[in-house]
């Protein structure tokens, strides 16, 4: 596990050709490590009948909704959280 | 079963039929393919479709009112909801985490899948159909004050949202808040205040007044 809670990281803004589980719109976004939550099986390769190994670590990671939509129109301490896998973070410090 | 690696001479069953829907035609043929080629059996979709329709809003409604008379319970809840269903007796599904998140007077929780319908199946039966639609999936993250208004959920403007997007192998199930008036209801007729809608955020657990069955309209011929 390479982060832990409570520290800030950006989403990977790669584009990627095929199946993965990180949403388009947190791309490049950052947010603060929530919850580690274990390691799962890779699902860009289980997609493809793969099992998916090696395991990725996954995090729920929190944002900012004014920072994930610059015209969000709730309140300013509205949050979002996803999670993402290890592969797709990189260190915001 | 015969394979299926000859020349496709012959006529197959018309895959889609009348009013199909294209979703539908397009499973079906899967499927059938599937079975062909000896991937699947037929009883190992029945058997998940039982399964699936066989789960009900009803365990996790256990959980919730277990959590609301027993705060050492909500505790293990809150720490690990998979032992916690298992400690009542509850199948919590395949997920090797599931995650409860409980709303307070000043936080309020919404669970969405935008990439495509993650939900706590075991603990809540099959998801409804709005909860896998596109405007839901998008305006869930994006607009979720604005959503949670057409469902009738006025969030004052203290309460802070949080909405998450279970993105991948975890399963999210909301604890919604213990309704006023309902320190004298036992854990059955709690449990009867939890909704499906509120352990998925989109709802408050219902008050004690609408608890009896909805009337049906007069029966007329």
């Amino acid at each position: 596990m390479r982060y832990r809670t409570g520290q800030r990281v950006r989403v990977d803004s790669r584009t990627h050709q095929g199946h993965h589980r990180t949403p388009g719109y947190l791309k490049g976004k950052t947010g603060t490590i929530e919850r580690v939550h274990a390691s799962f099986p890779n699902p860009e390769t289980c997609a493809y009948g793969a099992d998916g190994s090696p395991k990725q670590p996954l995090y729920l990671v929190g944002f900012a909704q004014r920072d994930v939509w610059p015209g969000y129109s709730g309140r300013g301490a509205d949050r979002l959280y996803a999670d993402v896998f290890e592969h797709w973070l990189e260190d915001a410090e | 079963m015969t394979g299926h690696d000859h020349e496709h001479e012959h006529a197959h069953t018309p895959i889609a039929s009348g009013d199909e829907p294209a979703a539908a035609a397009r499973v079906r043929a899967l499927e059938e393919l599937l079975v062909e080629k000896g991937a699947i059996r037929v009883e190992d979709v029945r058997q998940r479709i039982d399964w699936l329709v066989s789960r009900s809003p009803a365990d996790g409604a256990r959980l919730v009112a277990r959590a609301w008379i027993d705060p050492e319970f909500k505790e293990r809840l809150l720490a690990d909801a998979r032992s916690a269903a298992l400690e009542l007796g509850l199948d919590p599904g395949p997920s090797p985490v599931v995650v409860a998140l409980e709303n307070t007077a000043t936080v309020h929780h919404l669970v969405v899948c935008t990439l495509c319908s993650c939900y706590p199946k075991a603990l809540l039966g099959p998801p409804p159909d709005w909860y896998k639609s596109l405007p839901y999936r998008s305006r869930a993250v994006s607009d979720p004050r604005g959503v949670l208004a057409e469902f009738g959920v006025a969030l004052a403007d203290d309460v802070e949202l949080r909405v998450v997007d279970s993105t991948a192998d975890i399963r999210y199930l909301v604890i919604p808040r213990r309704p006023a008036g309902t320190e004298a209801l036992d854990e059955e007729e709690l449990s009867a205040l939890v909704t499906r809608d509120s352990m998925i955020g989109v709802a408050h657990a219902s008050r004690v007044e609408t608890m009896s069955p909805p009337a049906y309209p007069p029966f007329s011929s």
